[in-house]
């Protein structure tokens, strides 16, 4: 008698009830699942905002102009100096000569530049950051640098990416945290009702003398199976909610100034993601729920 | 074993159930308890049951003593007891197989222990044939019936029934107070709170009468019916 822990029992009457109560527990499978898409389409919007910045801040250089007075040779020696400065990843080296035929291309030879002299221009490195956040205090930096005579960076048009980036990043988080509450709460109150329709037995469990622990078992055993049933759903849903609006973008924009992350690249993120949050809600709801209905 | 002594029960609004109630059943007795609604019985059930708590006094039950029993011994204790309402609290879905192996697993009985117990448990109560009916599809006194073999199916040392005739007519009254008797005899405690007179006067057991929160009388024989000590 009184064994500690029978799992199969929990799983059995955790599972059973799923069925006898199946009204409920497909209401509280939809919550989950509606809980989690719009968690879900809202991280997925944020992720791909985040992406697209991303790939402009790749495109975003400083120029660092090199001072007249320095030779070719000299210039380019400075390259391992600029590597130095904090939050420079790359630094492309660039000749006058260079720079004069480039800025001819640009302009399409037009014959006024012809016979432009190439000490108008000065011998400059394009240089990467790793963080556009701090491309202010690394143009400061870079201008300290022997030899650099100064340093043109599109701090405002840097700044401005930042700013949208955190906007965005910031109101995706708080939307998500107000309705990873919500949907908790929603549960609970849906596994709530479920214990409610089934307070007799609890009650006829506390009369044998079944411990509490008994008791919440198949309750956890039925919040978890619960979540995970509503997790596997949302993951395929939002899976197709994503290809149809992505579809529907490419269409409206052929230029695919948008661009978007395929889902699939993203599975290995979203499925554990879901089902952890999948069972979270589930469990945490049923303990929520049942805790009221153990105090006999 | 029950032993009340000088036990008060004042409920949350003021009302004062019982006032200073001392009671002794012993190991394999069968007492019926009587009076008058709202005199208090229920509340002595409650007691025994640590479905609540008392306000003065000392009890003890089959060796717990619920002055100072922890929430984590509470349902060990139950174990000891049967417990029978009026009501019968079946499970409706469940059938009266069901419903007697959902009590056995409750207290972490196995698969075999279940299998062994149910058919002889259904027996004793004469319902061996009625194993796959639902709660519905019988008359009140073999709802009972059933009820009383839960109680019965984790063989505890004490049955307690809270007016388990109240529901019933007169003649599956009397069956139900045999088969409570007969389960008695087999050696478990029995303690059954009525008002029906004239069935606790058909048998010749011990009756304790309460009125107003004490007790008025206690001694074998009949219904105190206030000439009689
Ligand atoms: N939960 C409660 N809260 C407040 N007062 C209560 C509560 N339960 C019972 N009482 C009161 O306590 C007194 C005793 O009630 P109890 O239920 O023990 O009576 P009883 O003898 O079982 O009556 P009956 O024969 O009608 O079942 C009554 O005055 C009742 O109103
Ligand atoms: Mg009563």
């Amino acid at each position: 008698m009184a064994r500690k822990f029978d799992a199969g029992y929990y799983f059995s009457e955790g599972f059973h009830s799923i069925f006898t109560h199946g009204f409920m527990s497909f209401a509280a499978v939809c919550m989950i699942v509606a809980c989690l898409l719009i968690m879900g389409s809202f991280t997925l919007l944020a992720v791909n905002l985040d992406n697209m910045l991303g790939d402009m801040e790749q495109e975003n250089e400083l120029a660092v102009y090199i001072d007249d007075s320095y030779t070719e040779e000299s210039a380019r020696a400075l390259e391992p100096a600029l590597l130095q400065v904090p939050n420079v990843t790359e630094a492309t080296f660039m000749t006058r000569t260079e720079a004069l035929e480039k800025f001819r291309q640009d302009r399409g030879n037009v014959d006024i530049l012809e016979d432009l002299p190439d000490d108008v221009f000065r011998d400059r490195y394009y240089v990467h950051i790793a963080d556009i956040e701090q491309m202010a205090q690394t143009k400061a930096n870079l201008e300290q640098v022997e030899g650099v005579g100064d340093v043109v960076a599109a701090v405002e048009i840097a700044e401005g990416f930042v700013l949208v980036r955190n906007v965005a990043t910031g109101v995706a988080l708080v939307l998500i945290g107000i309705l990873l509450v919500v949907s908790l709460f929603i549960i609970a109150n849906t596994i709530k009702l479920a214990t409610f329709y089934r307070r007799d037995e609890i009650a006829i469990m506390k009369m044998c003398g079944a411990t509490d622990g008994f008791i919440r078992w198949p309750f956890v055993v039925e919040g978890l199976v619960l979540g995970l049933t509503g997790s596997l759903v949302a993951f395929f849903l939002q899976w197709g909610l994503y290809q149809m609006v992505g579809s529907v973008i490419i269409q409206g924009n052929g230029l695919s100034l948008v661009t978007m992350i395929p889902y699939t690249a993203m599975v290995s993120t979203i499925l554990p993601v879901f089902c952890a949050v999948g069972a979270v809600i589930g469990v945490g709801g049923s303990l929520v729920a049942i805790r009221k209905f153990l105090q006999v | 074993m029950v032993r009340l002594i000088d036990v008060y029960k004042e409920y949350d609004n003021g009302t004062k159930a019982l006032k200073g109630v001392d009671l002794r059943i012993d190991d394999g007795e069968f007492v019926f308890l009587v009076g008058p609604s709202g005199s208090g019985k229920s509340t002595i059930i409650k007691l025994i049951t640590a479905e609540i708590a008392l306000t003065e006094g000392r009890l003890m039950v089959n060796g717990y003593n619920l002055n100072n029993i922890s929430p984590r011994q509470v349902p060990y204790m139950r174990r000891t007891l049967g417990i029978i309402f009026q009501d019968f609290r079946l499970i409706e879905k469940k059938t009266v197989y069901e419903n007697l192996s959902f009590a056995m697993r409750a207290v972490g009985a196995s698969s075999r222990e279940v299998k062994r117990r149910i058919p002889y448990v259904l027996k004793l109560v004469g319902l061996d044939q009625k194993e796959d009916r639902y709660p519905a599809q019988l008359s009140g006194g073999e709802q009972q019936r059933v009820a009383i073999a839960r109680a019965l199916v984790n063989n505890p040392s004490m049955i307690i029934a809270d007016e388990p005739t109240g529901n019933l007519d007169p003649q599956r009254s009397l069956e139900i107070m045999i088969l409570l008797e007969k389960i008695n005899e087999l050696g478990t405690t029995v303690l059954v709170v009525t008002h029906e007179k004239n069935l606790v006067n058909r048998f010749d057991k011990r009756v304790v009468a309460i009125e107003n929160g004490r007790i008025i009388s206690d001694g074998t024989g009949g219904y105190y019916n206030g000439e009689k000590i």
